[in-house]
């Protein structure tokens, strides 16, 4: 093969194939060198960036909604047309992959940037100052989220979680002058590159092992080693486990979680809104990617399957340590998360142990869906989706929870829980809101938390019933249920201040109604997480949809 | 590319009736009534300054519910009766209501009432209207308490008619948000504690519920269902005729994979099967209806409550203000009960049978510990609350008494005695534990304590007063005449049949309970002069006082001279589902006892838990 054809070839793919499916980023890309060209030209340096940058995340929702809606086998397909995309795509020589989970949590976050870059706007944070450094942290930071999600190759998903978390510590340290916001930038970036060398190491050792980072070949070189007697199985554990280091960072699972508690108290509240929300989906997708991707193999065509079922069979064992990996990790997230919560007296830190106590929830239905792959692939779609529902609910509880605190903290100057004493009193909407959140994080009825808990613990019973890791997927189950119980006592204890206590004499600010702008914002998070609860037949779609990636 | 995962179940849309179903919007109207002013008041529209008319608003809608249940439940006093309303004497589920919901799972909206949820839908909506009344005195935030009311009234009331589990459970959990902040904001001086403990109990309760919902759902399959069954069940709508019944029964019988359902009818056919999928599941040792029949139980007897989980019980109903007691006391313990009856048994029939001792058991010690620590209280509503655990404790008595088995005999009549007395008795306390707690009310908002000990001579400055509350309590003490006679004497003669020295426990409470209400009765009524605090506040009764306490009074000597009247909703339904599971006994319980061999291999079986 000459380089002419390589080249040509290598263009195609790109021109033709990949870039077609890159227009989300593409548009995100776009739009930082806006908002940094904007800072040049005077004229337009008193452009507001929040706008630009909205603009330029419209235009990749659209996009993004385009690559979903022409999925396969998406509801809104019409029939007669033309279909342009197939299941699953390789794009830019196999380093990214496309697909409906792809799609999926493109539309997802890109859909949580719109509605985060309209709540900043009203909370007044980042200032007309700071506005095109903020933004384009956000944007470069959802930009390396979007190729988390894709990736389709270990180099990939190495630059993909280093471009999501660099701007990340930048964005922890945003409050300039403020000791705390430093001290959790520094600790976030620390914590950040040690786990990232801890992750590359790993993905030498299993790139010496398999010979390759391309994941499906991966999967391939996996099932032939275990079918020829598990030659360098010790290594290949020990890169594994180095990998699941810096994706346990990215998820802020036990024990890597120290460093979210003190990042997003120092953090504003509209960072760690950014961090829970889009930064743990996109490391939920890319767990899911990984442990998909290396405990499956790649669909092949019609001729294929015999020797496809072989090589899944041969995976078992990988399957195997990564549901106890995941599992374990996810019982221990989940508990620590939720009993640390309990004690904690500012409402940012509350939220940060709330989002490490969710994460564990969202690794069990990981875990119950790599268990039921080889047994059950209806059972371990219905896992994904519980999983990518959870994501979409999730948006709308845990934004909704952050426009709260940084609201209120523009009223009453703290983010203190004890200073939410009798809000009930002067602003009874936002306690309502409040509520809503918070018991839909809770899990209760009828709200949309409800039914994404519901969700995974049907992915955990159905795991009980046909997975060879029965204990586990009890045990998991059982340490849900009981952390359900145990989370109802931090997020009750909020909304008892709100309610029961009496208002603080010295109350600064005035009351906060939600016929206001703010208001609208809070409405407009909440009012999704009822409307969800109650008829959440199209998003349950959705994730079905995209829960059959993999297979 | 493989095949994309149907996004729909296609029995479901080619089975599903129109909107034109005759009781869709009667049942909706008294499920969501409330909670649709609920909705309205909270608007900002509504000002928080109008107390008065909020109060009003409240009562209007809370009777018109009640009147909406009554037009359903008594066709007789409406004229020509319509397809909506209920039948009575017809043992079937009536006025079902079905249209779907989340098509993925097969979550249906299906409701329906029969001859023992009708009364305690008409109970609920007659004692939310007194409670209403009862609010008058709440000046406390009025607009969000009748919110968070008449929430409370649609979740109450939507268990009583939800038929499919998912929904049933989201009606059980939306009782307890407007439940934990009526108590938390306007209790008494240790509301935090109560509400939180009221919250924990219930919560760690349903969630071993939602445990049982996944075990059942996921083990259920339709296709077992013969035709007939499924017509029963309504998982095809009886209403389809010909072609199109045929079609959806053709598309259940042809599906690839098992067919899961939350239809509570049809689990209730599934579980009663000869080869039920879920005696036959194993989950460490025990069978899955075992597992699933004890999760449920845990999660009903709470909130009924039995000792030992009825520690929250005392402390919410002292801290309740008196028309949240009225509720929690009439209505929510009855939802306990109702949903062992409606779910336990029916679905996990064998796991009843082996553990009718423990049902029974539970029963008499509640009985028992609660009579004597009513006899140990020295405050008023606390008396009343334990009362509560020993009345219902008769109730656990009368479900449990699972007297099919009487040597090698099989007699159903016994048992089905026990369930009627049971469901009397949630019915007759309903009245007699609301009117009692409204007349603690009565003397607590004049006299602003409730220390037994320092009451005494109320008889002769309130007499009226006093006149209506002895008449309560001896509603509630089970003198002959009375409402609360009826029932315990049923459960008492049935639990003979079952077992010889419960009932003479249970016989013998009788004496405990005539004993802390008279003794009661006596330091607060009797005597000759109030020598309390606030002696001069003891002001006769007012109109409103009197209109919510004369209905209570007469329904209590009303029911206790014609239970009838009640018998004639609830005797057919109990009855028929008591004779279907004594029959199951006799067919499915002998069987496996000749025959163990068979079932062995079945337990063991790893592919019939999917």
């Amino acid at each position: 093969m000459n380089l002419g054809t390589l080249i040509t070839g290598s263009l195609n793919d790109t021109l033709a194939v990949s870039l077609p499916l890159f227009r989300p980023e593409l548009c995100l890309a776009t739009t930082i060198v806006l908002l940094l060209l904007c800072r040049i030209v005077p004229l337009l340096r008193r452009l507001d960036s929040g706008i630009v940058a909205l603009g330029g995340v419209c235009f990749a929702l659209w996009f993004a909604w385009i690559d979903f809606r022409d999925l396969p086998g998406s509801l809104w397909l019409s029939s007669s047309a033309v279909q342009t995309i197939s299941s699953r795509q390789e794009i830019f020589t196999g380093l990214l992959v496309f697909d409906s989970l792809t799609a999926y949590l493109r539309l997802l976050l890109a859909g949580f940037l719109v509605l985060y870059i309209l709540f900043t706007k009203v909370s007044g944070i980042p200032d007309h100052e700071d506005g095109a450094d903020f933004y384009t942290l956000v944007l470069g930071a959802a930009i390396g989220m979007c190729l988390m999600v894709s990736a389709n190759h270990l180099l990939m998903l190495f630059m993909a979680v280093e471009m999501a978390s660099v701007p990340s510590y930048a964005l922890a340290g945003l409050l300039k002058g403020r000791k705390t916001s430093s001290e959790a930038a520094i600790k976030y970036a620390v914590y950040g590159a040690g786990s990232a060398g801890v992750m590359l190491y790993g993905i030498s050792l299993l790139a010496g092992v398999l010979g390759t980072c391309h994941f499906p070949s991966m999967a391939a070189e996996l099932a032939r080693i275990a079918g020829a007697g598990g030659d360098g199985s010790m290594v290949l554990v020990l890169g594994g486990l180095m990998v699941a280091v810096g994706l346990a960072f990215k998820l802020s699972a036990v024990p890597f979680h120290f460093w979210c508690p003190d990042v997003f108290e120092g953090a504003a509240a509209e960072v760690g809104a950014f961090l829970s929300v889009a930064s743990k989906a996109a490391a939920v997708a890319l767990l899911l990617r990984v442990a998909f991707s290396l405990g499956v193999p790649p669909e092949g065509d019609g001729s294929m399957q015999v020797a496809q079922a072989q090589v899944l069979v041969a995976l078992a064992d990988t399957r195997h340590f990564m549901v106890y990996l995941i599992g374990l990790m996810a019982a221990v997230t989940c508990t620590l998360g939720n009993l640390a919560a309990y004690g904690q007296t500012n409402m940012k830190r509350l939220l940060a142990y709330s989002t490490i106590a969710h994460a564990g929830y969202l690794m069990m239905a990981v875990a119950a869906a790599v268990a039921m792959v080889g047994v059950a692939p209806a059972g371990a779609r219905a896992a994904i989706s519980a999983v990518v529902f959870y994501l979409g609910t999730y948006v709308f509880m845990n934004l909704g929870a952050f426009a709260i605190v940084a609201l209120l903290r523009n009223k009453l100057r703290s983010e203190e829980i004890s200073s939410y004493a009798g809000l009930v009193h002067s602003s009874p909407g936002i306690v309502v809101a409040t509520a809503v959140v918070l018991v839909s994080l809770i899990g209760l009825p009828p709200l949309a938390g409800f039914v994404a808990k519901f969700l995974v613990f049907a992915s955990l019973v159905e795991a009980i019933a046909v997975s060879a890791e029965r204990p586990l997927m009890l045990v998991l189950l059982v340490v849900g249920g009981i952390n359900t119980v145990v989370s109802l006592f931090y997020y009750l204890r909020v909304l008892k201040v709100m309610t029961f206590d009496p208002p603080p004499l010295d109350r600064v600010g005035e009351s906060f109604s939600l016929v206001s702008l703010p208001g609208a914002v809070v409405t407009a998070l909440v009012v999704p997480v009822v409307v969800l609860g109650l008829f959440w037949s199209s998003l349950y779609a959705c994730a079905q949809l995209a829960g059959a990636f993999a297979f | 590319m493989p095949p994309m995962p149907s996004l729909m179940i296609p029995l479901l849309a080619s089975s599903m009736p129109s909107l034109t179903q005759p009781a869709l919007w009667p049942l909706s109207a008294i499920v969501f009534l409330p909670a649709l002013v609920a909705l309205i008041l909270a608007l900002p529209i509504i000002p928080k300054g109008r107390e008065e008319f909020i109060r009003w608003i409240g009562l209007l809608t809370t009777a018109a519910v009640f009147a909406l249940s009554l037009w359903m439940a008594v066709p007789a006093l409406f004229g020509v009766p319509q397809a909506a309303q209920f039948s009575v004497g017809e043992a079937g589920m009536q006025g079902v209501v079905k249209l779907p919901w989340i098509e993925a799972f097969g979550i249906e909206y299906l409701l329906g009432v029969d001859g023992i949820s009708m009364p305690l839908v008409v109970l609920t909506t007659f004692l939310s209207m007194l409670a209403a009344a009862a609010s008058w005195p709440i000046g406390k935030h009025v607009k969000a308490y009748f919110v968070l009311f008449l929430l409370l009234e649609t979740g109450m009331l939507g268990v009583f008619v939800a038929l499919d589990f998912f929904l049933f459970y989201v009606f059980w959990e939306v009782m307890l948000l407007p439940m934990y902040f009526l108590i938390g904001i306007w209790g008494g001086p240790r509301r935090e504690y109560a509400a939180i403990k009221f919250f924990l109990y219930t919560l760690l309760g349903s969630v071993l519920m939602l445990l049982a919902i996944l075990m059942l759902y996921f083990a259920s399959d339709l296709r077992a269902l013969s035709d007939e069954q499924l017509l029963a069940a309504h998982v095809v709508s009886p209403a389809l005729d010909g072609v199109a019944r045929t079609e959806a029964m053709a598309v259940i019988h042809a599906a690839q994979a098992p067919l899961h359902t939350f239809n509570l009818m049809a689990l209730a056919q599934i579980g009663q099967q000869p080869q039920s999928p879920f005696a036959a599941a194993q989950v460490w040792g025990m069978s899955l209806e075992t597992w699933a029949f004890l999760l449920l139980l845990i999660g009903f007897v709470i909130k009924v409550p039995v000792v030992p989980v009825h520690t929250w019980l005392p402390d919410a109903h002292v801290e309740a203000p008196t028309p949240i007691s009225m509720i929690l006391a009439g209505v929510l313990l009855k939802l306990g009960g109702y949903g062992i009856l409606r779910i336990c048994y029916p679905i996990c029939p064998g796991a009843g049978l082996s553990l009718a001792w423990l049902v029974c058991g539970l029963g008499v010690v509640s009985m028992v510990y609660g009579a004597f620590a009513a006899l140990a209280q020295k405050d008023f509503k606390r008396m009343v609350a334990y009362s509560s655990v020993s009345h219902m404790g008769y109730v656990m008595l009368g479900l449990g008494v699972w007297s099919a088995v009487a040597g090698h005999e099989y007699r159903w009549e016994a048992w089905a005695q026990g369930v009627n007395g049971a469901m009397f008795q949630m019915l007759a306390h309903g009245i007699s534990s609301a009117g009692m707690f409204f007349m603690v009310g009565v003397l607590y908002d004049r006299v602003h304590h409730r220390n037994l000990d320092e009451f005494g001579g109320i008889f002769n400055r309130l007499p009226v007063t006093s006149g209506l509350a002895i008449v309560v309590f001896f509603a509630g003490l089970g003198l002959p005449g009375l409402c609360g006679f009826i029932g315990e004497v049923l459960v008492t003669l049935a639990s003979w049949n079952y077992s010889r020295g419960l009932a003479v426990i249970s016989a013998f409470t009788v004496i405990l309970t005539a004993a802390y209400i008279l003794w009661a009765i006596q330091r607060v009524y009797l005597g000759a002069e109030y020598k309390g605090p606030h002696g001069e506040a003891l002001t006769p009764i007012t109109p409103r006082e009197l209109s919510i306490a004369v209905p209570l009074v007469s329904l209590a000597i009303l029911f206790g001279v014609a239970p009838q009247i009640l018998f004639r909703y609830v005797t057919p339904t109990v009855n028929r589902q008591v004779e279907t599971l004594a029959d199951w006994t006799r067919r499915v319980h002998d069987a496996r006892v000749v025959a163990p061999a068979g079932t062995a291999s079945t337990a063991t079986d790893p592919e019939a838990i999917r």
